[in-house]
């Protein structure tokens, strides 16, 4: 077993623990944060795996937009709840 | 069986990120809960084709000089396709979340039981 | 809790008119909803529901029943993973003439240098025409299931006015963004040469533009992208896609001449369509990511 073995193995360790603990935690915010760590540890196995053109895009869409996406819906989800309580006094 | 299963162990680690994002997306309650693991089973299933494409000890498909040899580069073909399912997933990520703005503004709840429960009250009272 | 006759019920079932999921509780009007008000649900509802029997045991069961679903997809998954040939052999199946053609006689063909972008461009390039049109759809799904959210321009007034004040992260974007778009347009241009090409290259300029909307706002960024252009774009990028490519499959079916040569591989201008298909597709993800941005933050694009 090779040093790129090791660092293969490790990332495989990480990936599998940020994609259980994005699905177990309660906070939607941290979840989010780590689903991004887990588009990021995912683009760098696939760099590691020859598919550059592949890495190139998760990086961009995994931790980039999806995550914007994700932000911006808890954060109008607020407003609507916001609105609705002012909307109930 | 052991043996195999560790050398395979990228499809391994992809069957379990599977199963997490399945049983996330059976179990919990919550919609945008839902949305993060069907995407994390999106992502496993496309780490499998990934992994699928990687020939040991050659490079990414994208030939160097005039060497066209194809026992010197890894399978372009996995790579094609999983690059347009990753742009696809995106889309259809915006999609949910849309929706679940929208139920969201109806209801006043992300819990998909009480959404449910609503839903089917809404509609007997219509009767 | 009424009893119920079960021979009226069964009779019913038996003409149609009843279901089981309406078995039990009678409708009563909340005492909260006034005749104009609109009805609204709260939990006291919810309790009322659960006593329903069949939705009881439902709730009960579903967990054990899904849990065992995984359980049994995943030893399934398990099974076969340990069928399969080992991790990284060439010889695998999946490694048949299929690849051997397209890497061996791919540059000389669609003169491209990146084979993933040969595969996706030209040889399957119909599979990516639909992916396009999928893209924009869902754009448009979107943005007609959030217009009617979008009233709160004051609102994001007020945001943009205390954005303002954050001249930290003003004046990094200011240095950042060109660097990103750059980069997105570099990607885009060289994806018959290197790695990247239409999706990765579009991805990485809508992040850009999305990065630029997010502190500068978008009255900034409708100097150049409104709606206006937006539909233009789209609209040109898959006419231009579907027609490109119903005369290369015109031409090849017919064994007719093709205007566009492969050229010599290598240069920027050479594998035929690859490069403006690129540009299309990129354009194309640029404009839905943004749009996809703009549609959950202000209703509109």
């Amino acid at each position: 077993m090779n040093l790129s073995d090791v660092f293969m193995i490790s990332l495989l360790a990480l990936l599998l623990l940020s994609g259980i603990s994005a699905c177990l935690t309660k906070n939607l915010l941290v979840s989010f944060i780590i689903f991004m760590a887990y588009s990021v540890i995912m683009s760098v196995v696939w760099a590691l795996l020859q598919a550059p053109d592949l890495a190139i895009t998760e990086a961009a869409v995994g931790a980039g937009i999806s995550s914007v996406l994700l932000f911006i819906t808890l954060k109008k989800l607020r407003d609507i709840q916001k609105r609705s309580e002012d909307e109930k006094t | 069986m052991l043996q195999t299963l560790w050398e395979n162990r990228i499809q391994c680690v992809a069957v379990l990120i599977f199963a997490v994002g399945f049983s996330t997306l059976l179990l919990h309650r919550n919609l945008v809960k839902k949305i993060i693991g069907l995407n994390i089973m999106d992502t496993a299933a496309y780490l499998f084709l990934t992994s699928i494409g990687y020939i040991r000890g050659r490079l990414a498909p994208i030939i160097v000089g005039t060497d066209t040899d194809p026992s010197h580069y890894a399978n372009p073909l996995p790579a094609g396709l999983v690059l347009t399912g990753i742009v696809v997933s995106v889309s259809v990520t915006a999609l949910m979340l849309a929706l679940t703005i929208r139920l969201y503004d109806q209801y006043h709840t992300l819990n998909l039981d009480e959404i449910y429960y609503m839903a089917l009250r809404e509609q007997e009272g219509g009767q | 809790m009424k009893k119920h006759n079960w021979k009226q019920i069964l009779r019913q079932w038996d003409e149609g008119r009843f279901d089981l999921t309406m078995a039990l509780p009678e409708q009563t009007e909340p005492d909260h909803a006034g005749p104009d008000l609109p009805y609204r649900w709260d939990r006291r509802d919810r309790v009322r529901a659960l006593e329903r029997r069949e939705l009881r045991l439902f709730e009960r069961m579903y967990p054990w029943l899904s849990a065992l679903l995984c359980v049994v997809i995943v030893l399934w998954l398990f099974w076969a993973v340990a069928e399969l040939p080992a991790f990284g052999d060439p010889q695998a199946p999946a490694h048949n003439q299929v690849m051997e053609r397209y890497v061996g006689r791919g540059t000389q063909e669609t003169g491209a240098v990146n084979t993933v972008a040969g595969v996706i461009l030209d040889y399957r390039a119909f599979d990516t025409l639909g992916e396009s049109h999928v893209l924009f759809a869902a754009a448009t799904a979107v943005l007609v299931l959030l217009m009617a959210a979008g009233k709160e321009d004051g609102e994001y007034r007020r945001e943009l006015a205390i954005m303002h004040t954050e001249s930290i992260l003003r004046n990094t974007v200011r240095v950042i963004v060109p660097v990103v778009l750059l980069f997105g347009l570099y990607v885009m241009f060289n994806g018959h040469l290197g790695p990247g090409g239409g999706f990765s290259g579009g991805a990485v300029l809508g992040a850009g533009l999305i990065l630029y909307a997010i502190s500068f706002g978008f009255d900034a960024i409708e100097r150049f992208l409104n709606f206006r252009s937006y539909r233009a774009t789209v609209l040109v990028s898959l006419c231009f896609y579907s027609l490109a490519k119903c005369y290369a499959f015109f031409c090849g079916a017919n064994h007719l001449p093709v205007i566009f040569s492969a050229g010599t591989p290598g240069r920027i201008f050479s594998a035929g369509l690859i490069l403006p298909l690129n540009l299309a597709v990129g354009l194309i993800v640029a404009c839905t990511m943004y749009g996809f941005y703009s549609v959950f933050k202000r209703g509109r694009i």
